[in-house]
């Protein structure tokens, strides 16, 4: 090998090093799993480095309004996203649904959920658990759902409701609630339902729960943030993102 | 007559306690000793506030302790005078009095709160709350406080140890006073030889958790193999009486077996009982009777032991005629008069002091 | 001047912290009294469980109490054997997690109250004939008083103030388990700042308050006893 090509191949690697940049990604917790999958053939395929806060939505709009240092946001909802535009805190037109999320009924008893979720009608449990409706897009879709088949006056006693939809999960497995609305990606693994017993909400029992994603301000000119937006439409992420019950 | 009988054996890391003693039925008996010497430990096993593994105890013809029963502290009719008072600080004075005297039973009360308050002169302190007496009246108080159960047994703890030299001055005629007003038995704790010498009718000489001598004070105190004094305050206790006032050099002249001495002129009257105490270093020897001498009280008496009591000095211990006392000579005296127990000299005392 | 939640959520809260409060006296003085007493070598172990909570995540302590007090967990295996069903999503679920959570708080300054008094005033009061209970409370427990103010104050507004627990075993159901500070927390994560705000001054001055006063009364507590 010649001293010119050695000299040819490191400035191709410093050239590589000089285009890979850092990402500061503030993730909804019910897109972890999907996430981190994503992220890890992002990371191989483009040599950028990506770091992923997890928490509620609600929480990072009030962190990012008071200057927290994030590129991008997977919001667990579309208003969220909405606002931050409207507000100028993020990049104009960057905004879009990558994941449309799927309700399911869930109890981790065996037979204890029916296929048809004729199980609310009877009533024969203690406690049903919801994400708190305010705060979390599934526990507004689970309100409407029990709106339109009737139920919500006659079941809302037996309400608990979790600060998110993590936390309705936990109860739900806990065996605390015999039953909650949960998101299927939380019980979903390797593309089917992992234990207890379920009943899939039809989508069109409550409006679509679209999660948006958004390059914030601070990410404005950042090639690694612009480029792991890109890269949750190609058929690899998308893949990933429905084997773990979400829609796109 | 035995009012106390205890015999305990009891093991602590460190140290040991092995005691058999019977104390009389009446008067003070001062446990006596150096500190760690087991004096507080025996008396709070006779309290109960401690609990000998092998232990057995009566007083007064009760057991309080044997191998089958172990009688509760707060059922045994005892008072007790801690060295630290330990008076209840949320109290005022007349409250804590009534602390234990409204615990006894009407029936049960034979001493009137109001002769107590009197004997050790509290009337005025009643409404004050304890950490507004000074150290002397805490402990006045104290002692009031145990009398007030009506105990038959009184057990005081160092009463005096923690007070300064005019706080002692203070309490001291109190304790004198209860000693003479006091029908029941006293079991009183001191390092103090003074104390005991002023208080006690009988003395237990504790050393390592054993007794190592008992008796009277003033049997016990002539003895210099006990070291129940050290240096300057070794000295000998004797119980005299007054004999005679001389009005015209103010003198007062007291008798007790095989003497006669002069002091200076007592308030006693003639006939009443004094302690005198003669300290060994105010005793100088003579074989022979001088003349042309200062010195007043001479008093003939028999070598009968003679101890080493550091590199220069001895003690000589000698019998008056029935009444033993104490003289500390340097060793090269001894030589020189040639002192030998059964020798006979003259005692010549430079001072007497009345307790 | 509130809303109707969020006084709800006021007048639950004070409820929980008085019965969590009363509760904690009775059992933490006879801990507190075993604790400044006892010789045994259980009382390193004991005093380590019950400190726990000073150190513990609110959620680690919220979390094996939703476990154990769950239909599958010890303590709901009890319960239901008992009729009573399960705890969590209950007020008295908030009262059994807020008296181990705030259990610390209230032991440690009776402990240190009744170890202040020392043996030698107890033994003063056998002596004078009083037996072991009128020892305790003729003289423990009137000198322990300040002791008792401490512990008192600081397990209320401990419970008052406390989140992690009643946040994971509550359920945030309205009137029965949502009280301030989960509620702040919702008002805060739903983007209602005004009304987080309005919840949030109230905490504030009220944990202000009852400092100031505590430390106001041991000052002056302290100035008499000397």
């Amino acid at each position: 090998m010649t001293r010119a090509m050695m000299l040819v191949l490191a400035m191709l690697a410093l050239s590589t090093c000089a285009r890979a940049a850092e990402v500061q990604a503030a993730v909804a917790a019910n897109f972890a799993a999907p996430m981190k999958a994503i992220v890890a053939e992002f990371e191989q395929a483009t040599g950028h480095k990506v770091h992923l806060s997890f928490g509620a939505s609600g929480r990072f709009y009030a962190q990012i309004r008071n200057g927290a240092p994030f590129h991008v946001l997977l919001s667990a909802d579309e208003d969220i996203p909405a606002r931050l535009e409207r507000e100028g805190l993020s990049v104009p037109a960057s905004r879009f649904t990558y994941a449309v999320g799927t309700l399911v009924l869930w109890s981790a008893r065996t037979d204890f959920v029916d296929a048809r979720g004729a199980v609310l009608s009877r009533g024969a449990f203690a406690h049903l658990a919801v994400a708190n409706p305010k705060l979390a897009p599934y526990g507004a879709a689970a309100m409407e759902t029990l709106d339109k088949l009737g139920f919500a006056a006659a079941l809302r006693s037996k309400l608990v409701f979790g600060e998110n939809i993590a936390q309705a999960h936990q109860f739900v497995a806990s065996g605390n609630a015999e039953l909650g609305f949960v998101a299927l990606s939380q019980v979903m693994k390797d593309g089917r339902i992992a234990g207890g017993s379920a009943w899939v909400v039809p989508a069109s029992m409550h409006s679509p729960i679209r999660q948006d994603a958004v390059i914030l301000a601070r990410g404005r000119g950042n090639a690694a943030a612009a480029a792991l937006l890109r890269f949750l439409h190609q058929a690899g992420a998308v893949a990933i993102i429905r084997s773990y019950g979400y829609r796109v | 007559m035995t009012a106390l009988v205890a015999r305990f054996r009891h093991c602590y890391p460190g140290f040991g306690l092995d005691v058999d003693v019977r104390l009389p039925a009446r008067g003070v008996t001062a446990l006596f000793g150096p500190s760690g010497s087991g004096k507080t430990t025996l008396l709070r096993l006779i309290a109960g506030l401690e609990k000998a593994a092998d232990g057995y105890l009566t007083v007064g013809g009760a057991v309080w302790q044997d191998a089958n029963h172990f009688v509760a502290t707060h059922v045994r009719p005892l008072g007790y005078v801690f060295q630290d008072a330990r008076l209840f600080p949320h109290l005022d004075v007349q409250r804590n009095l009534e602390y234990g005297l409204r615990r006894v039973p009407p029936a049960s009360r034979r001493v009137s709160l109001d002769g107590v308050i009197d004997l050790l002169g509290i009337g005025p302190l009643m409404h004050r709350k304890p950490d507004r007496l000074s150290g002397g009246e805490r402990q006045r108080v104290a002692i009031a406080r145990a009398l007030a159960v009506s105990p038959s047994l009184l057990l005081m703890d160092e009463p005096l140890a923690a007070l300064d030299q005019a706080r002692k001055q203070e309490v001291l005629p109190y304790l004198e006073r209860l000693h003479d007003a006091l029908e029941i038995p006293v079991v009183y704790v001191s390092h103090s030889i003074d104390e005991v010498a002023r208080l006690a009718d009988h003395l237990l000489v504790l050393d390592a958790g054993r007794v190592s001598a008992q008796g009277t004070p003033a049997e016990l105190m002539a003895r210099d193999d006990l070291h129940l004094a050290r240096g300057d305050e070794i000295g000998s206790l004797i119980e005299a009486t007054v004999a005679s006032h001389d009005d015209a050099y103010q003198l007062t002249d007291v008798v007790f077996p095989g003497g006669r001495v002069s002091l200076p002129r007592q308030a006693a009257a003639v006939g009443e009982r004094v302690r005198i105490r003669i300290m060994a270093r105010d005793v100088s020897l003579t074989l022979a009777a001088q003349t042309g001498t200062s010195i007043i009280n001479i008093l003939l008496a028999r070598v009968t032991r003679i101890a080493e009591a550091g590199p220069s000095q001895s003690l000589v211990a000698l019998d008056l005629g029935g009444t033993a006392i104490l003289a500390r000579v340097t060793r090269k005296s001894v030589d020189a008069l040639g002192l030998n127990p059964g020798l006979a000299v003259h005692a010549q005392i430079k001072g007497v002091a009345i307790l | 001047m509130f809303s109707a939640a969020n006084l709800a959520a006021i007048v639950l809260t004070l409820k929980l912290a008085s019965v969590v409060t009363l509760l904690l006296l009775l059992i933490g003085t006879p801990i507190a009294w075993w604790l400044a007493n006892t010789r045994s070598w259980l009382k390193p172990p004991v005093e380590a469980v019950v400190a726990l909570p000073f150190v513990l995540p609110p959620s680690v302590l919220g979390f094996y109490l939703l476990v154990s007090m769950g239909p599958n967990g010890p303590v709901g295996h009890v319960t239901q054997a008992l009729g009573l069903g399960t705890l969590p999503f209950t007020f008295a679920g908030l009262v059994v997690g807020s008296v181990f959570y705030s259990l610390p708080f209230v032991v440690q300054p009776i402990q240190n109250a009744f170890a202040a008094i020392g043996p030698g005033l107890l033994e003063a009061a056998a002596t004078l004939r009083a037996r072991p209970w009128d020892r305790f409370a003729t003289v423990a427990l009137p000198l322990a008083r300040p002791g008792f103010v401490t512990a008192a104050v600081l397990g209320f507004a401990h419970t008052v103030g406390e989140f992690g627990v009643v946040l994971m075993v509550g359920g945030n159901i309205p009137g029965r388990t949502q009280v301030v500070s989960v509620q702040i927390y919702d008002h805060v994560e739903a983007l209602e700042y005004a009304q987080a705000h309005e919840l949030a001054i109230v905490l504030m001055a009220f944990s202000f308050a009852t400092l100031l006063l505590l430390y106001a009364v041991n000052r002056r507590v302290a100035a008499l006893g000397a």
